[in-house]
């Protein structure tokens, strides 16, 4: 057999993976990869970002919308601890990626030669798994466990080092696609015990509300959450990232959880017998105050990841194990039943979070924009089908109450960790992964500064993403807490901002700017019609607040509407 | 034989008490650094860490011994069983183990020619032994729980200086029968690798 050099081979590797499309910067210790890299561009798309932190966002939202797996290159160094973001961000919202960065050949290691960093060490907490290659004999099985790692079970970032001593010595080539870790078990094995359990205390509930996370949208379990819902009649909330898994006009769905979720189900959570939490992880934004959730209910917690399983909330019943298998178990146990009465509930919370909020903000009488205004035009003007990806605050939050998802798969967020200047690398990726539908990244004025350098990936692949920007010259969340909590002292969240419009001229990107509210229909319109990138300034109301709110720390039945 | 799996948390453990975890692992490098920061990153100090082969080849065991409430503990524990080139991990309390650390003791031989200290004290008392004697300096090697070394340790200070001192990391077996190998065993058949729809 021939022998190939183990950047070849690890081109090769990826190949065979079924990876096509990859994100990167270049860099001198993974220079051999990206010439071998040059061979193969009739099977490999490579995106040049404009920062490493770019590149992984954007592996991050190509990885969501596609399902595949993630693949970004960085150099040894700074290229590496500039992905380290994006990996914390990944592991927390379980997005699987491949990461290879380059490291300073072998005999150098640990001798601070140029550019050498620790990558290993540093990114061990925040990896699914991680692993150096000092020889190129070791490249084959490595890239096959990889991808076996972090796409299976709950889904993660790995990190693969790769020294530049590995990358330039000959190997011969043999992939095997791994299927098998001894020490590694990703699908537990589901009890029916269990199944049985949670299934007596689903048919004899009377109040119960179904909670979705990622979970359902990561193991596709989409119509088998609906299958469950409409034959048992029990109401859907959904978190955060579990937004989209159920359309948001389903007579079922009641509604978006947590800090400034929706009012009915925040307030409800205490009044049900039963919480069946699907895929989720009660996340603090989600709970507030553990002791006080969930008071009046039984907890059934369906979790492929065993760790996650009484971690915050303790469980009447657990079942370990992937989401769609474990409710394509439980409905043959079910009855069929109706919760109309308890749904009506909902309705009633909804009402007065209308009255007291919602028609407030999207049916403004003055000559204002409000940030739900723009969102809920948005969201009517696409019918809930684009893709939307978001960065970190106030918009974040506006977005997730107001866009009404009808599609699967179709919010795009940074949720666990809050990453600011996720969302327009992320978009990109996004569009990349699913190029035949709207995606819109909807991004606050702070967040767009801290990657907006990626313009130029968008404009230089002529990527067509929408780019909303809400502009209230404030980092918003922050300045909302200094209001609410801090007694109006606004340190350090008022800004200075750039012409975003003469930015986006410079990148070569179509854009137009919004100050009149009578002017705000017809730029949107022109905004989603337009067949290209195209970047639009929203100027806000500057000292907008978001509700309804559970202030930090508190019980969810302290959900603040005003 | 429990299996990588989960560890139910009960109402009653907000309690601290000793734990041992005693984990088995692929015998790759790093691991011990994956380990110990789970425990960091809760700021758990860990008291004892041991590693060692096992009679498994290319299997190796980690025992830890930490100071924590069995909540907090079984949390480690799951997080820990989650690392991917870890084949289990395993919490016990001091009942279901067999435990022993080892503890050197250097002293001025000149203590010895006090009197019937080493036959009497050392020997007797604490089943302690003689590892060396120099012109200067002896050692007493001591297995035993840390209490018993520890009070070893006391008795002699009283004697005169210690000079030197040092204690092993605590080892353990399970008292269940069992055998690393039928674990694995266990493990390899387990049919986890892939979604079982």
């Amino acid at each position: 057999m021939k022998e190939i050099t183990g950047s070849e081979a690890l081109i090769k590797s990826l190949i065979e993976e079924d990876v096509n499309t990859i994100f990167g910067y270049p860099g001198g210790a993974i220079m051999p990869i990206y010439d071998s890299l040059y061979s193969y561009l009739d099977k490999i798309d490579h995106i040049l970002t404009r920062h490493e932190q770019g590149a992984i966002h954007a592996a991050q939202g190509y990885s969501r919308t596609s399902g595949k797996v993630g693949v970004c290159f960085a150099t040894s160094g700074p290229g590496a601890t500039n992905l380290i973001t994006g990996i914390a961000d990944a592991q927390i919202d379980s997005t699987p990626l491949v990461c290879i960065t380059g490291q300073v050949p072998s005999q150098l290691l640990g001798t601070d030669a140029f550019q050498e960093s620790d990558v290993i060490g540093i990114s061990m907490p925040v990896t699914k798994w991680n692993y150096q290659i000092t020889n190129a004999n070791e490249i084959t099985d490595i890239i096959s466990r990889a991808f076996y790692i972090a796409k299976s079970g709950r889904p993660g970032p790995v990190l693969i080092d790769i020294t530049k001593d590995a990358q330039f010595s000959n190997v011969r080539f043999n992939y095997k696609k791994c299927d098998k870790i001894r020490s590694y078990h990703p699908y537990p094995i589901i009890k029916k015990t269990k199944i049985k359990e949670a299934a007596k205390i689903i048919n004899n509930s009377k109040k119960p509300l179904i909670l979705v996370g990622q979970g359902v949208l990561l193991s596709k379990a989409e119509n088998e959450l609906l299958q469950l819902s409409e034959k048992t009649g029990i109401p859907v909330a959904s978190t955060l990232l579990g937004l989209s898994a159920i359309s948001c006009h389903h007579k079922n769905y009641v509604g978006y959880l947590g800090m400034h979720g929706n009012y009915g189900p925040n307030l409800k959570t205490n009044e049900a017998d039963l919480l069946i939490a699907i895929g989720m992880r009660f996340d603090d934004r989600v709970t507030g105050d553990t002791t006080k959730y969930g008071t009046n209910a039984k907890i059934i917690h369906i979790e492929i990841d065993p760790s996650e399983i009484d971690k915050i909330i303790k469980t009447d019943v657990a079942i370990n194990a992937d989401a769609k298998e474990a409710i394509l178990n439980l409905i043959p146990h079910l009855k069929k039943n109706h919760h109309k009465n308890w749904i009506n509930e909902f309705r009633t919370c909804d009402k007065v979070e209308y009255e007291k909020i919602i028609d407030k903000e999207i049916n403004v009488v003055e000559d204002k924009i409000l940030m739900a205004d723009v969102i809920n035009r948005i969201s009517n003007l696409t019918k809930g089908k684009s893709i939307v990806v978001t960065d970190v605050g106030q918009h974040q939050m506006v977005t997730s109450r107001y866009y009404k998802f009808s599609e699967s798969n179709s919010n795009i967020t940074s949720g666990g960790l809050g990453t600011m200047g996720f969302a327009l690398p992320a978009s990109l990726g996004a569009k990349i992964g699913q190029p035949k539908r709207e995606v819109i990244a909807i991004i606050g004025d702070g967040g767009i500064q801290m990657t907006i350098q990626e313009l130029a990936t968008i404009s230089q692949y002529n990527i067509k993403v929408k780019i909303l920007i809400l502009n209230n010259n404030f980092l918003g969340m922050v300045r909302q807490w200094q209001e609410l909590f801090f007694d109006n002292r606004y340190s350090f969240t008022e800004m200075k901002n750039p012409n975003f419009n003469v930015i986006a001229d410079g990148y070569g990107i179509k854009n137009n700017k919004v100050e009149n509210k009578n002017d705000l229909d017809n730029c949107l319109k022109e905004f989603i019609n337009y067949d290209g990138s195209y970047l639009l300034n929203v100027v806000v109301e500057k000292e907008e607040n978001v509700f309804p709110m559970v202030p930090s720390g508190e019980s969810v039945s302290n959900i603040r509407l005003e | 034989m429990k299996k990588k799996g989960i560890y139910q948390i009960k109402d009653s453990d907000k309690k601290v008490k000793e734990y041992t975890l005693s984990v088995l692992t692929e015998d790759k490098a790093g691991l011990l650094n994956s380990i110990t920061i789970i425990f960091n990153r809760r700021k758990i100090n860990i008291d004892s860490l041991n590693v060692s082969t096992t009679e498994v080849k290319g299997v190796s065991r980690f025992t830890i011994v930490v100071s924590s409430t069995k909540e907090k503990i079984i949390k480690v524990v799951n997080h820990i069983n989650k690392l991917i080139d870890v084949l289990g991990a395993f919490l016990y309390e001091e009942d279901e183990i067999y435990y022993q650390e080892i503890a050197l003791y250097k002293l001025s031989t000149k203590i010895f020619l006090k009197g019937d200290l080493v036959e009497k004290i050392i020997i007797r008392k604490y089943g302690a032994k003689i590892l060396k004697i120099e012109k200067d300096h002896t050692i007493i090697q001591k297995t035993g729980t840390k209490a018993g070394t520890q009070k070893l340790y006391d008795e002699l200070k009283k004697f005169g200086e210690i000079l030197e001192f040092a204690r092993s990391g605590r080892v353990a077996l399970s008292k269940k029968k069992r055998k690393t190998i039928n674990f694995l065993r266990t493990l390899e058949k387990t049919k986890s690798n892939k979604l079982n729809i």
